[in-house]
């Protein structure tokens, strides 16, 4: 049982894509800016927290109790959201959860809808599902609308016009809005968008969202943001659909307490996030009249199955572990070919549509760790990330050609390393010493043999005298 | 889509069968900080500074001069017609304005307003996190959202150290009328453009904050 959506580009090699993008300079410059800026800012927020470890802990724990009761949880919450006025809809599927959002939709007689950036209405393609029902899905967040208004793919779940500088945003602004004089001014700039959309957020009667966090116990759902669009979205139109993976639920309503502050320190390296929007069914006189509450499997049960992977289901999309990622740090987030980049993504991604259509996403990563230090769920990618490895080994073994794949062979051997924070150390400083003959420019073009087949994905740039693990404790030392 | 649900809880319960069921909630265990150090006085400042830090004015007074401190406000950006929640309390209305409360006004009466004032549920010092719940002093949410200008005034009495605290305090409200809520932290903002902090896309742009001291 696979999930029918398409998270996947057509070709998901992620080796493909990642050359393409570290031929990009301008999306090098600003992700090298980017992931500068926000784990400076993160570090600093975090740090100042003195409980920072036991908070992860109860993030880690809450997140474990609600993969352990997950069914009684979501009965508790879809009772609590019918009691106070809303609809609550199962969808096992993209298609499912596509085709209730649309009839929902077409029910009202409209064709045009505000929507608040979402991974989950992303991961599903609601917008194009929508567009072929004649339904317009108007973006509203700054960055979603920069991209939709270009016409491309997101490439960072937090900031996803990243790779688009200030130059490019005003010609885009200036065709749509039909603004000739417009400047570049970032102040300019979100300027006219907030005049662009304002009249949208005034008029559209639907409006779609995604949901952070929803309280099994009282049924209240919860968004959080910053530039206010999602707090019109959820106030001003008539009638709201959140659609919603399964996994985002909490079981008390206190435990927000605990996510509020991993949440926002770790995603934008904030104490706060602007905004927080926390709704509860339906309102008299306060915002929509009808609310719809859309539950997404989508995968999300098979990756509960499995032992290992289902700490992946306990992601809250902070992104802090693609901001510390030095591969991701080079390669920008087209490469991973999916709604969901970075480490995260590549955990994520092949167990939501199976190893065998992502194989190479599990190598998108050097296994360094960094991932796992900064996760504010305690999530260990790499322990996953050498499990998902282990799980394309064996396919690729069922055939014949796999059977003589020296590197399927030799993945299982180091695997077993992979899996030992020591052992990798030790393994990646003799890498350090063995490759200098195939360094050219400080990047490895291609190993000897059957290395050949390994270096083309990992073609990122030779292993630093310091290793990225290496030099982050060094830092934290001197910081202490 | 009922086969759906049943399907789905299947699924779920096919998928845990296999693990432990891990029925202990960690929350009354839970080593994290719920309380503070500070005293009284240390805990304002420390909300005034962060909510500053997030660029908003802020300011002190005590009750009797609420009044005289949002008029020198407005006077500050030239505002003169303000909407508010027809609750507000009554000695805080600032004289010489157009102060026009909220009874059902049209959206776009609201929003061509020059600004909104209004009090809140909650202060949380430690993020410099304001709370609305809808209460008292509060209106709609629409109220506070469409207007370009936000004062809010918060009694001291209002501020408390921890977000967990803020939520502990907040389970009331959640209980007795399942009120909508809104946690905001300065003004609105994006990174969007080559990561420039912009203040102001679509919620109020400037946002003022009045504390009242205890009396
Ligand atoms: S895996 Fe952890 S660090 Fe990465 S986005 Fe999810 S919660 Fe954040």
């Amino acid at each position: 049982m696979k999930p029918d959506s398409v998270i996947i580009e057509l070709s998901p090699r992620f080796e493909v894509g990642a050359k393409k993008a570290l031929q990009n300079t301008q999306l090098r410059r600003n992700m090298g800016k980017a992931t500068q800026t926000i784990r400076a800012k993160r570090s600093a927020v975090v740090d100042e927290k003195s409980d920072w470890q036991a908070l992860r802990e109860a993030g880690w724990q809450i997140k474990a109790d609600v993969m352990a009761q997950l069914d009684t949880y979501l009965v508790q919450l879809e009772a609590a959201v019918t009691a106070a006025g809303g609809v609550v809809h199962w969808a096992r599927d993209a298609r499912e959860a596509n085709h209730i959002v649309t009839e929902l939709i077409r029910q009202t007689g409209t064709n045009e809808i505000i929507k608040v950036k979402s991974l989950t209405t992303d991961e599903i393609r609601l917008n194009e599902h929508l567009e072929e029902a004649g339904i317009q899905a108007i973006e509203t967040d700054l960055a979603e609308l920069i991209i939709q208004l270009a016409n491309e793919k997101s490439s960072h779940i937090l900031v996803p016009a990243i790779h688009k500088n200030r130059s490019e945003i005003r010609a885009l602004f200036q065709k749509a809005m039909n603004l000739p004089d417009l400047t570049d001014e970032p102040k300019a700039l979100a300027a006219a968008a907030r005049q662009y959309l304002r009249e949208k957020f005034m008029s559209v009667k639907v409006a779609t969202s995604g949901a952070n966090f929803a309280i099994a116990e009282t049924g209240s759902v919860c968004v959080v943001e910053s530039e206010g669009n999602g707090r019109m979205c959820l106030t001003m139109p008539d009638v709201l659909i959140t659609v919603m993976g399964i996994e985002k639920i909490l079981p008390k309503w206190q435990d927000l307490g605990v996510f509020m502050q991993l949440l926002p320190r770790s995603s934008t390296g904030e104490r706060m996030n602007p905004y927080t929007s926390i709704w509860t069914g339906v309102t008299p006189g306060d915002g929509p009249q009808q609310f719809h509450l859309v539950l997404l499997d989508n995968g999300r049960t098979s990756v509960l199955a499995d032992a290992v992977g289902r700490q992946t289901l306990h992601c809250i999309r902070c992104s802090a572990c693609i901001n510390i990622c030095p591969v991701y740090e080079r390669t920008g987030g087209h490469a991973y070919g999916s709604v969901y980049p970075g480490p995260i993504g590549a955990i994520l991604t092949p167990q939501l549509v199976g190893t065998a259509h992502a194989s190479s996403l599990p190598y998108a990563s050097s296994l360094c760790g960094a991932c796992y230090d900064v996760c504010p769920v305690k999530i260990n990618i790499p322990e996953v990330l050498v499990h998902l490895r282990g799980q394309v080994v064996a396919e690729k073994q069922k055939t014949l050609a796999g059977a003589l794949d020296v590197e399927a062979w030799g993945m299982q051997g180091l695997a077993t390393v992979f899996a030992n924070r020591r052992a990798y150390e030790a393994a990646q400083s003799a890498g350090r010493l063995a490759q200098w003959p195939f360094v050219n420019d400080g990047y490895i073009d291609q190993g000897p043999g059957p290395l050949a087949a390994w270096t083309a994905m990992r073609d990122l740039g030779a292993i630093p005298q310091q290793s990225f693990r290496s030099w982050w404790r060094e830092r934290q030392k001197h910081e202490q | 889509m009922s086969s759906s649900r049943d399907a789905m809880l299947h699924r779920i319960r096919h998928a845990v069968a296999n693990g432990v069921r891990q029925s202990q909630h960690p929350t009354e265990s839970a080593a994290y900080e719920v309380h503070d150090q500070l005293d009284a006085p240390q805990r304002i400042a420390q909300f005034a500074h962060r909510v500053e830090e997030y660029k908003a004015w802020v300011g002190e007074c005590d009750t009797s001069a609420v009044a005289r401190m949002i008029a020198q406000r407005l006077a500050v950006h030239g505002h003169r017609t303000l909407v508010l929640p027809h609750d507000f309390v009554q000695m805080w209305r600032p004289e010489g304005y157009e102060l026009i409360e909220d009874d059902h006004l049209p959206a776009a009466h609201i929003a061509a307003s020059d600004g909104v004032i209004s009090t809140c549920a909650l202060g949380i010092a430690q993020t410099g996190t304001i709370v609305l719940d809808g209460g008292v002093g509060q209106g709609r949410r629409m109220l506070t959202l469409l207007p370009d200008y936000h004062c809010c005034v918060v009694p001291a009495s209002l501020v408390v150290g921890t977000v967990p605290e803020a939520f502990a305090r907040l389970e009331s409200v959640i209980g007795d009328r399942r009120a909508p809520m809104t946690f905001i932290s300065g003004p609105s903002a994006t990174s969007d453009i080559e990561l420039n902090r912009v203040e102001g896309v679509h919620g109020p742009r400037t946002l003022e904050v009045i504390i009242v001291r205890d009396a």
